[in-house]
């Protein structure tokens, strides 16, 4: 009976073909747009995580700061508190971290035969690479050993290899900063753009004591670089940190900190509550398409069910009961929604397919967001259909067969 | 015995008056009876038809139908019990448009649970019965309006019904497809079916066996012809 009353459905459908599509069609934009709005919104968080994490996950940054011990507050970094003894001290005494990278950095002029190019030159320890995520894609990176005898090599960003060298195979090659020679030993894998904007890739990297000793002239250092081992701890290692410093610094307990402790993670979490945000408004707004189409069911089923009240009429003089009937209706109604769901999750993967490839935007088309927006077609056909199928059910015979 | 009435009323609520559309029917029908029901309109005899037909349900008495007491039933038992007991034939045909003759005749079937091969054959017999065999496959606007009335007395006997109810069957056909239409009833209740039958004109009740007469909503007379 209940296959019977699928037949009956499809082919009260099939003989309106023109209005059931129109019906359909209203779910069908309903259910597409909540899939592509969605996956635009998704696509953005994804963006935004990956630019994050390409920094380096789990990353702390101490930089000297705030306020020097006189009281004169200057610029975050320009101080000079830090030293590669405090991050030796980070490293040894802090449980929960996987790395620690000391950092000096300054703008200098590179030559390599008849070009030039002027770029970051950033002083570090091996560590560096794990903690920022760097991978090297030709040649390596600089030993410990090559840090401690404050040896003249370079790694180079992918930016910075390919203004400076073209063509020409890097490695090996001796390139002049600030006119003293430095050998390349390694170039770096592409990054890309930070979060910020900046080309992560435009970049050349040293030993730190060759940067401070040989080149900068300076013992400090201006960044601490921290990973630590896993998300859940972060917090608490910024806290140690903080605390280890202040009493490395001998900072009493009103004076402030004379450093400053930032936390990527945050600013992940920040930013994913905003795209998360971004991602649920427009879900919702395409949701309320959905709803109109739900309507718009409920519109052509009432109708269809004054349309056909003799037929009603007829089919329950020859022993329809009030379940037939109602299934009947319901189906019809049912079988939009899931017909109208499948081809607009057609209609939304299309969509964002196609605002990837024409607008360039970013788009994660995600199964949650289609079973959710498939399984809402059906409720709502099952929603909306209920009322007019009971309204059939329910006549009286007589009136039906009398209706004109 | 087929049909027992007794003391059916039918009083409709219109305003603050009370209208008996029937007050108090008592009748049997027998099995195999071929009877047609006359009178004017507002006699009660549509009202009648509704109830032996059960369509509608009476405002008091009791109506055995086969031995049953269907006068109580809830609405989805008549609905049963139409499909069962009931073949109507109605002046209007009431077919489906967008289903094939087979397929209209075939519909009780569809109610009644009968599996879709078994279906097929039944609803193709009865066209057969009715001499529509070579039409099963038209819809109701490729036919005739007598053929559609043969279509809709196959739909009829489709269920192997105790009763079959024909209200004014002949009244939107001409004179000769109503003939037509008269000689199947004929010849169906020589095949021992039972027939009741409403209509106003005296030609037509000529045909059957037992003429009873209304007239608010009393039987006048009951003859045998």
């Amino acid at each position: 009976m209940f296959w019977e009353s699928i037949i009956i459905a499809l082919e009260g459908l099939k003989a309106n073909k023109l209005r059931s599509i129109l019906t359909m069609l209203g779910i069908i934009i309903g259910v597409g747009a909540v899939i592509a709005m969605v996956s635009i919104g998704m696509g953005v968080q994804n963006k935004i995580q990956n630019s994050i994490a390409s920094l380096g996950s789990n990353l702390l940054i101490i930089t000297p700061g705030a306020t020097s011990p006189s009281g004169v507050r200057l610029a975050a970094g320009s101080n000079t508190t830090l030293t590669n003894k405090d991050a030796q001290a980070i490293g040894r005494q802090i449980e929960g971290i996987s790395a620690v990278a000391p950092s000096v950095s300054k703008q200098y002029q590179l030559v390599y035969g008849n070009k030039n190019w002027m770029t970051t030159v950033q002083g570090t320890t091996p560590e560096f690479v794990s903690v920022r995520n760097f991978n090297v894609e030709l040649g390596r990176f600089f030993s410990n050993q090559e840090v401690d005898t404050r040896t003249r090599v370079a790694v180079l960003g992918k930016t910075t290899a390919e203004n400076l060298f073209g063509a020409v195979y890097p490695v090996g090659q001796t390139v002049r900063i600030n006119s003293a020679p430095f050998i390349v030993v390694g170039v770096f894998e592409g990054k890309g753009q930070s979060a910020g904007g900046m080309d992560q890739d435009d970049v050349v990297v040293i030993p730190l004591t060759t940067a401070q000793e040989r080149m900068m002239g300076i013992s400090y250092i201006q960044t601490i670089s921290v990973q630590a081992a896993n998300p859940e701890s972060i917090n608490q290692v910024q806290e140690e940190i903080t605390s280890l410093l202040r009493s490395r610094h001998k900072l009493a307990k009103d004076m402030p900190d004379d450093f400053t402790v930032r936390n990527l993670a945050a600013v992940m979490a920040t930013a994913e509550e905003t795209t998360n945000t971004i991602t649920l408004l427009l879900g919702n707004i395409a949701a309320i398409s959905l709803l109109v189409g739900g309507i718009g069911i409920m519109n052509i089923m009432l109708v269809s069910v004054t349309e056909r009240t003799r037929e009603i009429g007829i089919r329950k003089a020859l022993g329809a009961t009030y379940r037939n009937i109602l299934l009947q209706f319901l189906i019809e109604a049912i079988v939009i929604g899931v017909t109208g769901g499948l081809m607009g999750i057609g209609l939304g993967i299309g969509a964002a397919y196609a605002i990837s490839a024409i607008a360039g935007w970013n788009t994660a088309i995600s199964s949650g967001s289609i079973l959710v927006a498939f399984g809402f077609s059906v409720a709502i056909g099952l929603f909306f259909g209920i009322y007019p199928a009971r309204k059939a059910a329910l006549l009286d015979p007589i009136d039906a067969l009398r209706y004109e | 015995m087929s049909i027992v009435l007794s003391n059916i009323k039918k009083i409709y609520q219109m305003g603050d008056a009370h209208v008996a559309a029937l007050a108090g029917i008592t009748l049997e029908i027998f099995a195999g009876e071929f009877t047609s029901i006359m009178g004017p309109s507002g006699s009660g005899k549509s009202t009648l038809m509704n109830i032996l037909g059960c369509l509608d349900r009476p405002t008091s008495g009791s109506y055995m139908l086969d031995g049953e007491e269907v006068a109580t039933l809830k609405d989805d038992e008549l609905a049963v019990t139409r499909n069962k007991k009931i073949g109507f034939v109605f002046q209007n045909f009431n077919l489906l448009p967008r289903m094939s003759a087979q397929q209209n005749v075939a519909l009780p079937l569809v109610y009644a649970g009968v599996m879709k091969q078994e279906r097929d054959s039944m609803a193709a017999n009865a066209l057969s019965m009715v001499g529509l065999a070579d039409r099963m496959y038209h819809r109701p606007n490729e036919l005739s309006g007598g053929q559609r009335q043969r279509v809709a007395i196959a739909r009829a006997l489709v269920n192997n019904p105790s009763i079959i109810m024909a209200d004014e069957p002949t009244g939107n056909l001409d004179s000769k497809s109503g003939n037509e239409i008269m000689e199947i009833f004929t010849n169906l209740n020589k095949e021992g079916r039972t027939i009741v039958l409403v209509t106003h004109e005296i030609e037509i009740a000529q045909y059957t066996r037992r003429i009873i007469s209304f007239r608010d909503g009393l039987i006048m007379s009951d003859e045998a012809v």
